[in-house]
């Protein structure tokens, strides 16, 4: 068969000849391999086969996983948010069971079991292997415990097993930060090493809890041991120990938080609070909220479907995912812009007879003041929140240059916290209505735009971190909710602010009208100045704003809001940073169908401030 | 529909059988088997839709096919989402891809392609040219590091070179050159793999640690004895000693379970789905098919003999499934691509005898 080098025309006979024969030398030589495969098998099932039954029965090595113990979460004042606590659970081997209803109905004979867990039960075992111990009750008490004891030799295959599961101590108070671990689904797990989350079963599912999982969880550790027939440990022989999650310590101050959510009570709304100057977040409200806790264990169907069905909306997000109308509390950026562009100087003044008028239309657009405002100046437009002054001032400068100035101040776009829920608010141009309206844009549109109404919305995480740049006069921070975690037995790792692209404006203008909003407080005319309350004791710059939920008539304000049912009321919105000079706090509050925004921000700020002297110091650094 | 009825019962057989055997593998999770069922309906639609493309067009693919392959192994190294500690996927958002899949079959269509239209048996300069093509991918994917996926590809490649007719003497030169080689490639094996050798060498050298595997899988196969012990009755799998148990290692319980019958029973299902494809090379009519049908026959014989050979301690342990039967794994896909390349060349060569 040796190469003929002479040959050079293909010869197809010959060609298709050698390659049978070839083929037919494979064939062979694959069947020869599988016999030397079925030899291999034979010479361990047969010659071998009874070493290794002995060794199969007496001498078995099992790896048993080691669950890493979660990080523990604090406040910035090294507060306990989330702890990991201890508990019993009833747990089944379904391998080791002969009949799995009977073993069920004589439990419940001796322990309480529930229509809830059996539930749960029933779902896990459809997802978990047979071989794995599957719990069917968590948290037992002493007395259950000690009535499965007495009872144990009638239950092969169920155990009592000791876990450590997450607590959270301030329940619903923290769980928009927090969010919440539950039981790993088949999702969660096709995502995830799941070597390592076997033995652990939780996983974060929201907030805190889930951005921050791959340093929480930790990394399971094994055991090899050797056990005996009836499966139970006899020695130790080699043991990769679990690693810890790492310990986070929020920016959240805690108290803070309690007293905002205290604060809101009843009402439907969000708190956000930002340190201006670094862009930590001090407070991240939004009320009603839900227990965290509920989740661990499992929540049930049916209290699952309450929280989602309730009209109160608790498992909703506000501080992050609401997205409202800023109403008046645009109008301090707007006229930022106005100054830089020279659209206005300090001293130009208009006068307000109540409405404005676009040239060649008869339609009014009316201010929230009946009778106007008369002669304001751009100062005082934002201290009595005049809206002709804007209509009139978004009408020169145009909506190109408004949505300059809120883009560079955020709007529009998401923050980034480091929480990953949130959503990005809507700055509306004429390209965005197009796209999203299929509709051409109306100079009244943006004189709509200008005072916060019409398709203009953010979440009040949004407006507060534009406040907090506001404060600085320019120097924003992206706002994040990690100070610094700490891994077992190593230094803390800080993280550090990021600054934002500066916004470079005239000194003279920040001052303006920063003083303006100083001025909304201390002014009798201001519009802060009665439902703020007087002499705080710190000085204070502020905006308020009413968000306009429903309209009789378009662009027509109502004069009186009583008259209406409740969910139709509108919103109060207020941004408000504090002391003036060298900011501590800035912060936005949103409250659904209620005018009480300012009040509520004075208790939030006054708790603050003047609270420093307990000894517990409001910011230790 | 050009199907091709043997074929198809052999791969029947093979899957009911390794449904059983992954039911009892996976804890008798429903969940494990529907989703397995899904990748299969998947694999088996794919298959079916190339076995009614004709061979021709396949000719006519196979440079640009490989090409892309090797760009895309290529952006693999250099951009590659890491996935288990090894790059290997391309992540395409919605699914992420192997390109050393794409090379199991670009590959042997490349060389099958480049041997069509030249006399053979080959000259030497086309020889060192093929060897060069076979290569460049096997060296890319060994360097993932997939060691198991290079030696297919390879495999499949020289198997190409072998039916082309390459003389007894050439081969054996290659031979002996790969396995003077072959103490050099230590030096550019990852840590593991050395590990895995070495561990090959003596299992019992460190038994808790990289031997664990093979001494485990050895007394599953070993204490199932001649007739098993009985579906869904396997002790060492059942209790978590066995590890991956459903994906490489997933013959033990095959062993474990049914005995050395089982065993006899899956290796002849694999030898006649063999027999046929090698059937399928001998009756095809131009140079092109029979290379490729030949060629893909041989890539399913390593994968069986690979992963039983390493499964039941005759070989180092080596990432590859046992095909058709292991949970999930991207080659399955492949798998069931090359059944339907091979029933395009066992139908469309009806069409044009008639």
């Amino acid at each position: 068969m040796g190469m003929k080098k002479k040959i050079t025309l293909t010869n197809p006979s010959q060609e298709s000849r050698r390659f049978s024969r070839r083929i037919w030398l494979l064939g062979i030589s694959l069947l020869t391999l599988i016999l030397i495969l079925v030899l291999r098998l034979a010479y361990l099932q047969i010659f071998r086969h009874e070493r290794y039954t002995t060794l199969a029965q007496k001498n078995q090595l099992a790896l048993v996983p080691i669950t890493p113990s979660r990080g523990l979460i604090y406040d910035r004042n090294g507060i306990l948010l989330a702890e990991n606590i201890p508990v019993t659970s009833l747990e089944l081997i379904p391998d080791k069971i002969d009949d799995l209803d009977v073993t069920i109905e004589e439990l419940k004979k001796i322990i309480d079991i529930d229509e809830d867990e059996l539930e749960q039960f029933n779902k896990l075992l459809n997802q978990r292997r047979s071989f794995d111990s599957i719990p069917i009750k968590v948290k037992l008490t002493k007395e259950e415990e000690a009535a499965f004891y007495i009872n144990q030799y009638r239950f092969p295959g169920v155990t009592i097993q000791a876990h450590l599961i997450r607590h959270y101590l301030f329940g619903e108070a923290l769980s928009p930060v927090l969010g919440y671990v539950g039981r790993i689904n088949q999702q969660e797990l096709a995502q995830v090493d799941p070597g390592n989350y076997r033995p652990t079963d939780y996983i974060g599912k929201v907030g805190i809890e889930k951005y921050y999982e791959p340093i929480l969880h930790g990394t399971a550790g094994n055991e090899q041991v050797e056990i005996d027939a009836s499966g139970r440990a006899v020695r130790t022989l080699k043991r990769v120990p679990a690693i810890a999650g790492q310990n986070l310590y929020l920016t959240i101050d805690s108290k803070l938080q309690q007293v905002a959510i205290e604060t809101l009570a009843e009402k439907r709304g969000a708190v956000v609070a930002i340190q201006p100057g670094t862009g930590q977040v001090l407070a991240l409200v939004s009320n009603p909220s839900y227990d965290s806790n509920l989740f661990v264990k499992g929540i049930s169907a049916k209290d699952f479907k309450k929280l989602r069905e309730s009209p109160e909306q608790p498992l909703y997000n506000r501080a992050l995912r609401g997205q409202y109308p800023p109403a008046s509390t645009i109008k301090p950026f707007i006229a930022l812009q106005g100054l830089a562009t020279e659209t206005v100087t300090p001293e130009d003044k208009i006068f307000d007879p109540g409405w404005f008028k676009l040239p060649n239309s008869t339609h009014l657009y009316r201010d929230w003041k009946k009778i106007g405002h008369g002669w304001v100046n751009l100062s005082d437009s934002i201290i009595e929140s005049c809206d002709t002054y804007f209509y009139n001032l978004a009408h020169e400068m145009g909506i190109t240059e408004i949505n300059t100035i809120l883009a560079k101040f955020g709007f529009g776009s998401k923050t980034g916290i480091d929480m990953g829920e949130e959503l990005g608010g809507v700055l509306p141009s004429p390209a965005w209505k197009k796209r999203y309206r299929g509709a051409a844009w109306y100079p009244g549109d943006t004189l709509i735009t200008s005072i916060g109404q019409g398709f203009m919305v953010t979440t009040p995480l949004q407006l507060a971190n534009a406040v907090a740049t506001l404060a600085m006069q320019g120097k924003g921070y992206k706002p994040y909710l990690l100070l610094k975690s700490k891994p077992i037995g190593a230094g803390a790792i800080f993280h550090q602010p990021v600054p934002l692209e500066p916004i470079t404006l005239p000194e003279d203008d920040w001052r303006l009208v920063l003083k303006a909003m100083q001025e909304v407080i201390e002014s009798p005319k201001g519009t802060g100045y009665v439902r703020f309350g007087a002499k705080p004791g710190y000085t204070v710059g502020a905006k308020t704003g009413t968000a306009q939920v429903f309209s009789i008539k378009q662009n027509e304000r109502i004069a009186s809001q009583d008259i209406l049912p409740e969910r139709l009321r509108d919103h109060s919105v207020f941004i408000a940073f504090a002391p003036v000079k060298d900011p501590k706090i800035a912060l936005a509050i949103l409250v659904e169908n209620s005018t009480l925004a300012p009040a509520i921000a004075r208790k939030i700020l006054d708790f603050y401030l003047l609270n420093n002297d307990e000894n517990n110091p409001r910011d230790p650094q | 529909m050009h199907l091709d009825l043997p074929l198809l019962l052999g791969l029947g057989l093979l899957i009911g059988l390794g449904m059983l055997i992954l039911y009892s593998a996976g804890g008798k999770s429903l969940m494990f088997l529907s989703q397995q069922a899904m990748r299969l309906g998947l694999a088996a639609s794919i298959m079916i839709g190339l076995a009614q493309i004709p061979p021709q067009s396949y000719r006519t693919w196979a440079p640009w096919l490989y090409a892309v392959g090797v760009i895309l192994l290529i952006a693999v190294l250099v951009l590659g989402v890491i996935g288990k500690g090894a790059q290997r996927w391309l992540n395409l958002g919605l699914f992420r891809f192997q390109p050393s899949e794409l090379l199991k079959l670009a590959l042997p269509m490349l060389l099958a392609w480049y041997f069509s239209d030249r006399p053979l048996p080959p000259k030497l300069r086309q020889i060192g040219l093929a060897t060069l093509f076979i290569l460049l991918p096997a060296a890319l994917v060994a360097k993932q590091p997939d060691l198991g996926t290079a030696i297919l590809i390879a495999g499949a490649g020289f198997c190409v070179l072998l039916l082309a007719g390459i003389s007894w003497r050439l081969l054996f030169g290659l031979v002996v050159t790969i396995i003077a080689i072959a103490p050099l490639s230590w030096h550019f094996l990852k840590e593991y793999q050395r590990q895995r050798v070495l561990t090959f060498l003596d299992p019992e050298r460190d038994p808790l640690g990289s031997g664990y595997h093979i001494i485990q899988s050895k007394i599953a196969i070993g204490s199932g004895g001649l007739f098993g012990k009985g579906w869904l009755q396997g002790t060492q799998s059942h209790l978590n000693f066995l590890p991956e148990h459903a994906t490489d290692f997933i013959f033990a319980v095959c062993g474990e379970e049914f005995g050395l019958m089982g065993g006899v029973v899956l290796l002849s299902i694999y030898a006649f789905i063999i027999m046929r494809c090698l059937q399928i090379a001998i009756r095809a009519q131009d140079t092109f098919s029979r290379l490729l049908a030949g060629s893909l026959a041989l890539s399913f014989f390593l994968y069986v003999f690979i992963n039983i050979g390493m499964v039941s301690g005759l070989l180092p342990v080596v990432g590859v499934p046992l095909p058709l039967v292991s949970y999930g794994g991207t080659s399955m896909v492949t798998l069931m691509a090359s059944f339907g390349i091979l029933m395009s060349i066992q139908t469309h060569r009806r069409l044009v005898a008639s």
